[in-house]
């Protein structure tokens, strides 16, 4: 017998589809039309997931709600972006690394480490500090202009099904490289969580500080390599996004449009964060087209914020998050 | 030596419940409230009350209400820009469609607009909690700022989207000037810092406490999380929405949505936890010190005789600002406030600290 919350979500999902599929059948659009408006969504929300998974993978693994994320996202931009005018791409790509992996040091060692065991609210407020920082930095060291990444991502779109519809069906094909590149990053990140030992680490921390520390997992190399993996992520998301929109200043308010993703996936759920990621972009693109030109247009700013506070009524902890038990 | 509660009893029952038990500290606040409202006014520069002064109260206002939903009652907020911004768009639309409103009646009421839209959006805090909390506060911000960019009626269908203050007066007192500004802005501060230095000692605001501590247990010993979480909402949008109406009419005289975005929202909570979590004076503190920090900073490398573009310098800002703040957060997680309290410990025991 499923329960009510089940239902709940369920009867929520069934009427987003039934919604998103409302638009072709009172014929305001073709099929055509109306798939490559899905194809869309789902490959942005792709890059959603991105940024969402370098949030998440901190939360997890430190509790720490990691505002910096934006930031890192840029930073990692800049970092490569300045680099390659000097070097070539596969140097730039390893300094880069290397000059994240040093960020994470230096954030744990400066940051984390005088704050353990500190209340959520600071530690978010710490990462909110880091953020204001590295964008100063970022921009002292690197200039503050407009750059244009070019890491040989094709750019002109792909026409798909020419056969079974009349004029196919248009993919950017650079989305669909970036959709590729981050499902090998979720592959690559699960195998490391999963078989190695390190990973083992990582989620025996996860699940419980005290009781790793305990059996002997060193607290502070976790949290180094937990945030080195983040910015991983961070420079993956900054190779994809600054090579559509550019590297600039504005790149890192994608993390703002992750965190919708984060909280109807769950904090603590890497599939949370795909799943998430996806059913934004695709309910972004979506109400977009759709529903924008009712509102006046520009909807997309706050869209997938009330569509994820919707759904956090039904179930506050996210589509995948940890059920939290109150003991008195 | 002189900061000593020794010898004074409270020997009736409102001597037990005042507001400052202490002769000492009853004396220095008043001597500080005369100063601000007799000295001040006289003394102080144009400049100090532009860009200091008038800031400076609106945005502890703020702090405070931030802070009473923060500090006292435990629910992070991120869409405290967005309450500011109805408040203050609550403000122009009533002064504009009804001109002969008195100005007073017009703030509160442009509060009391704040207030039923913060409940509103209060609801979720009810099945939320921490930082998905944080995050649906966030839905308002941007809702927000689009619903006053976006729909003409808000702003008068202005073409530019940006509005002006009408002019400002009470019972035929204009306030105009930067010091009939300052006082005006500085009674009004007064009145409410008072209210809520009351509500936070009352009833009500140890019902926010109890659910800040604990909101299980707090259910368990009857108090209604609906009703305190709701309540909290609401005083703190009301004080949030004055002090947006206030920063529109008062300081700024003519605004565009993108005064009230969501980076207002992180300053503030900035101030707030700065200053001190759950502390009124806290949210003094915290305003004081990131309205001159910015300005300090401004004002360094020129004293310096450094020269700096003005791009490099708000670089700078940025991360002196961050650094600040992880500073802060590292060498006392309670804020400003607590840094306070531990020094009237100190004068108290001294010169014999055991």
């Amino acid at each position: 017998m499923p329960s009510r919350r089940s239902l709940l979500t369920a009867a929520f999902f069934a009427l987003l589809a039934v919604a998103a599929v409302v638009p072709m059948l009172i014929g305001q659009a073709k099929f055509p039309q109306w798939l490559e408006i899905v194809l869309g969504g789902l490959m942005s929300g792709v890059l959603y997931a991105l940024v969402a998974l370098g949030l998440v993978l901190i939360f997890k693994a430190s509790g720490v709600f990691n505002f910096a994320q934006g930031a890192m996202v840029l930073f990692a931009a800049l970092c490569l972006v300045r680099l390659m005018e000097k070097v070539p791409f596969v140097v730039a790509l390893a300094l880069t690394l290397a000059i994240m992996v040093a960020l994470a040091w230096i954030v744990e060692r400066v940051v984390l480490r005088p704050l353990v065991n500190q209340e959520g609210i600071v530690l978010f407020m710490a990462t909110l500090g880091i953020a204001y920082f590295l964008d100063g930095f970022g921009q002292i060291v690197w200039g503050s202009d407009v750059y244009t990444l070019d890491v040989g991502m094709p750019k002109e779109p792909k026409i798909l099904f020419e056969k079974t519809f009349e004029g196919g069906i248009l993919v950017s094909t650079e989305d669909l490289l970036a959709a590729l590149i981050a499902a090998l990053l979720v592959a690559s990140l699960a195998f490391f969580f999963q078989k190695t030992p390190t990973g083992r680490a990582l989620r025996a921390v996860a699940d419980d500080h005290q009781a790793a520390q305990s059996i002997g997992i060193p607290l502070n190399r976790i949290w180094v390599i937990v945030w080195s993996v983040a910015g991983l992520v961070a420079l993956v998301g900054g190779i994809v996004w600054g090579s559509k929109l550019g590297v600039q200043f504005s790149l890192q308010q994608v993390a703002l449009k992750a965190l919708p993703v984060v909280i109807l996936g769950g904090f603590t759920s890497i599939p949370g964060a795909i799943v998430g990621g996806l059913l934004i972009g695709l309910g972004e693109k979506l109400s977009e087209v759709y529903l924008g030109p009712l509102f006046g247009g520009g909807i997309e700013n706050w869209f997938a914020y009330v569509l994820a506070l919707v759904f956090l009524l039904f179930r506050p902890e996210g589509l995948f998050g940890e059920r939290h038990i109150d003991r008195v | 030596m002189i900061y000593r509660e020794t010898g004074q009893f409270k020997t009736t029952y409102a001597s037990d419940v005042q507001l400052f038990p202490i002769v000492q500290d009853r004396v220095v606040v008043i001597a500080f409230l005369a100063f601000a409202f007799c000295v001040v006014p006289f003394v102080a520069s144009d400049y100090l009350f532009r860009a200091i002064l008038t800031p400076f109260l609106i945005l502890s206002l703020a702090a405070l209400g931030l802070n009473i939903l923060v500090g006292y009652c435990g629910q992070l907020s991120l869409g405290t820009g967005g309450f500011m911004a109805v408040g203050a768009y609550a403000a122009y639309n009533l002064a504009v469609r009804m001109p002969d409103l008195n100005l007073i009646v017009v703030l509160v009421l442009a509060g009391l607009c704040s207030t039923v839209v913060g409940a509103l959006f209060g609801i979720p805090s009810l099945r939320i909690k921490g930082f998905y909390l944080a995050v649906t506060t966030l839905a308002a911000q941007f809702f927000l700022d689009w619903l006053f960019a976006r729909v003409g009626w808000f702003t008068n269908y202005s073409s530019s989207g940006s509005v002006a203050a009408p002019p400002l007066a009470l019972f035929g007192w204009h306030v105009e000037g930067p010091v009939r500004k300052y006082l005006f802005v500085l009674s009004i501060v007064c009145v409410l810092a008072l209210l809520a230095k009351n509500l936070t000692r009352g009833a009500i605001g140890r019902s926010w406490m109890a659910i800040r501590d604990m909101d299980v247990a707090a259910e368990v010993i009857g108090i209604r999380p609906l009703h305190a979480k709701l309540t909290a909402f609401a005083v703190s949008s009301f004080y949030v929405g004055l002090a947006g109406a206030l920063w529109a009419f008062v300081y700024l005289g003519a605004w565009e949505p993108l005064a009230f975005d969501v980076n207002r929202s992180f300053e503030l909570l900035f101030m707030v936890i700065i200053g001190g979590l759950g502390s009124i004076l806290g949210s003094f503190l915290g305003a004081a010190f990131i309205v001159i920090l910015p300005i300090a900073l401004n004002r360094l490398p020129a004293a310096l005789g450094i020269p700096l573009s003005t791009a490099t310098v708000s670089e700078i800002e940025l991360m002196v600002f961050g650094a600040l703040i992880v500073f802060f957060l590292i060498a006392e997680p309670r804020g400003l406030a607590r840094l306070w309290a531990i020094g009237k410990e100190k004068l108290r025991l001294w010169p014999f600290p055991h």
